[in-house]
């Protein structure tokens, strides 16, 4: 079977996108494990996010992908072509870099026409690309710029285009957006997924924002620690977490220690009524239940009884204008978040009234308690 | 100038609160940074204005008043000769500091920072030297039974000893040596500060290590050799101890030419007259330069 990295880079007849296949990738940096037995499928055209704290070795991984780190072991195969021996320049992959490594003696048409005119396009076509590269970008005017004359938010787009300018079938991403400001930022993932959309090539992007993860990416590969933790759509990422790590890295939660005994589950000695999602942990295993603030519902006193209710009393009202959180302290001194949009002419709960948390057996999230909690904060 | 921006920045408009005290102190603290200038201000128009205005007129006059008669002699094909060797030997020593300097500044960059640090050392060595301690090493070194000549002899490479002294060829290889650090130290500070991220670039985006390194490293680290090229060549112009001891008398340098006006012939017009020759040729290089490398920085240079 003929592969189809093989096809001329400029040739016009082949598939825009490439799947990736990733195998037992090892890389230790002495006793550091940057990469600890990493394997993972990705499809072709498929927008992938490796997401995870600084140092768990997603970046490693992309640079194992893109041929700038060599690991000890493993395989990774374009297709059906094994390409962990093949230098960088013969991959014929597209990478923007984090700080966009634009060639600034090079003006942004020459920076766009570099790796076109490295693979023998004819001048004339190399002009046409150029032209039509910056109008997607929509930085006609500023073909003859130099790098230094253009905005963060223009360098990054001249970044992307000549990432993609020569059609390859794999993009990488290495936590591009991370310079811009929020603004910017947010609008720029509508565009760069929108870009994929339209372009199609197997994409893998690295983040350490979870919220970036769960707005761009088909699926997001959890990697903590050398390892992929979870590898799975946003929406079952986020409602469905597989580990205490992937579960408070990714969203806002609050976090408790329940015992599971028998398939039923108790907090502080509480039993909680239904709350017994699958997979079940391991019997009388230490677990974590795991609440979502926006799943909550704050039940005055006097409500009659649910399924699941937790008695607190109210610590902190936070007003962020489109939602409040309010702060709950249960008997047992955990905090619990729950977040709610408020009518106008609500009245917010005072500080220290008894409330209870209520919530819904398929809204909880139990976890087991693992080794591998988050060592930082939430990002 | 910004005085007056200060007073449209004020806006006209009645007087705020604080605002005179306020453009006091902007004034006071402008004043005083002035007064930080004033001794290199005035050190110098004592060291170098005074004294180059003081050689531009005596290279004008004479006995009878104003004359061209300094500048005149310049013409006469002895000095023609001179700085023709100059021109020669300056260029030679700076291709060589070129040659060698590059790859060992790039080697420099490229090593972790212990080593690093030891092949600058290894750079920087001789300057910490006696200028003519180095030279008279080379004469040692370099001599019809020097230590060079024994061994190549030794070793069966020549039959007769090779004239590496006294000559153009013994000042070339002695200038080098001292030069070396003027081209490694500029191009080692560039090129400490080209990001791997172009190299990295420029592989993915197709580029072999070959090309990436004459595409994008070279025009990347152009300041660093600029800078390089000009201090070697500069100081190679008006190099006077080196030549004079190991060109033995048969190498005539500019500054050895001006070395002689005034102590051989007291001529000190001149001496004057071939000094503001050196200045305005200097001069005119540094302008060159800054031309080449202002356009280079406007884009590819095609």
């Amino acid at each position: 079977m003929a592969t189809p990295a093989d096809a001329p880079a400029a040739g016009g007849n082949r598939s825009a996108s490439l799947p990736i296949t990733i195998e037992r990738l090892v890389k230790s940096y002495g006793s550091f494990k940057a990469l600890d037995d990493v394997s993972l499928s990705i499809r072709s055209g498929e927008f992938i996010t490796l997401l995870g704290p600084s140092g768990s070795g997603k970046t490693t991984l992309l640079m194992v992908l893109a041929g700038f780190v060599r690991p000890q072991s493993g395989s990774v195969r374009f297709a059906d072509r094994e390409v962990v021996l093949l230098p960088p320049h013969k991959r014929d992959i597209g990478m923007v870099f984090q700080n966009y490594a634009l060639f600034p003696h090079m003006t942004v048409a020459g920076n766009l026409a570099y790796p076109l005119k490295l693979r023998n396009v004819p001048a004339r076509e190399i002009a046409g690309r150029v032209e039509r590269a910056l109008d997607l970008i929509q930085l006609s005017a500023f073909g003859e710029r130099r790098i230094d004359q253009l905005s963060g938010g223009q360098r990054q787009r001249v970044a992307l285009a000549r990432a993609v300018i020569f059609e390859p079938r794999i993009l990488l991403m290495d936590e591009p957006l991370s310079a811009l400001d929020k603004n910017l930022r947010e609008q720029m993932q509508l565009e760069v997924r929108r870009l994929h959309d339209r372009l199609g090539m197997t994409t893998v992007y690295v983040t350490h924002d979870q919220r970036e993860a769960l707005t761009m990416s088909d699926r997001i590969a959890v990697i903590n620690r050398g390892r992929v933790v979870q590898l799975d759509r946003p929406r079952e990422l986020y409602e469905r977490p597989s580990t205490h790590f992937v579960a408070s890295f990714i969203g806002e939660s609050s976090t408790l220690p329940i015992e599971v005994r028998d398939g039923r589950a108790s907090f502080a000695g509480a039993p909680l009524l239904s709350a017994a999602p699958a997979p079940a942990p391991a019997s009388s295993a230490p677990s974590f239940l795991v609440l979502r603030p926006e799943k909550l519902r704050l039940l005055a006193d006097a409500a009659p009884a649910e399924a699941n209710v937790i008695a607190g009393h109210v610590r902190q009202n936070v007003f962020q204008g489109d939602s409040i959180v309010t702060y709950v302290r249960t008997a047992s001194d955990h905090e619990i978040a729950i977040r709610r949009s408020l009518r106008t002419d609500e009245v917010l709960p005072e500080v220290g009234t008894a409330v209870r948390v209520g919530f819904s057996a398929e809204d909880a999230i139990i976890v087991p308690a693992d080794a591998d909690a988050p060592q930082t904060g939430r990002p | 100038m910004t005085l007056a921006l200060d007073q449209i920045a004020a806006g006209g408009t009645a007087s705020g609160a604080n605002e005179e005290a306020l453009r006091r102190q902007a004034h006071g603290e402008r004043r005083s940074m002035l007064a930080l200038t004033l001794p290199a201000l005035l050190l110098v128009g004592f060291v170098v204005l005074i004294p180059i205005g003081w050689l531009f007129w005596l290279s004008f006059v004479d006995k009878s008043g104003f004359t061209l008669i300094h500048y005149q002699r310049l013409l006469h094909p002895t000095y023609l000769l001179t700085l023709r060797t100059t021109f020669e030997l300056a260029f030679t020593v700076t291709v060589v500091c070129l040659l060698l300097g590059y790859p060992l500044a790039y080697l420099a960059s490229q090593l972790p920072r212990r080593w690093a640090s030891l092949v600058l050392l290894c750079v920087l060595f001789p300057f910490w030297t006696s200028l003519l301690v180095r030279t008279y090493a080379w004469l040692v070194l370099l001599q019809r039974r020097g230590l060079v000549n024994t061994w190549l002899q030794k070793l069966g490479i020549i039959e007769e000893p090779l004239r590496l002294v006294h000559n153009f060829t013994g000042t070339a290889i002695g200038m080098t040596h001292i030069m070396l650090p003027f081209m490694v130290l500029p191009l080692y500070a560039t090129m400490k500060t080209i990001s791997e991220d172009y190299m990295r670039a420029a592989a993915n985006l197709g580029a072999s290590p070959i090309r990436a390194f004459w595409q994008i490293y070279v025009p990347l680290s152009f300041p660093g050799l600029a800078a390089g090229l000009i201090v070697v060549f500069v100081l190679s112009l008006g190099f006077y101890v080196t030549p004079a001891l190991l060109g033995g008398g048969r190498v005539m340098m500019w500054a050895m030419q001006i070395e002689r006006s005034t102590t051989v012939y007291a001529d000190w017009g001149a001496a004057s007259a071939m000094g503001v020759v050196l200045l305005v040729i200097t001069l005119g290089i540094l302008w060159l330069v800054s031309r080449l490398t202002g356009s280079a920085k406007l884009g590819e240079a095609r």
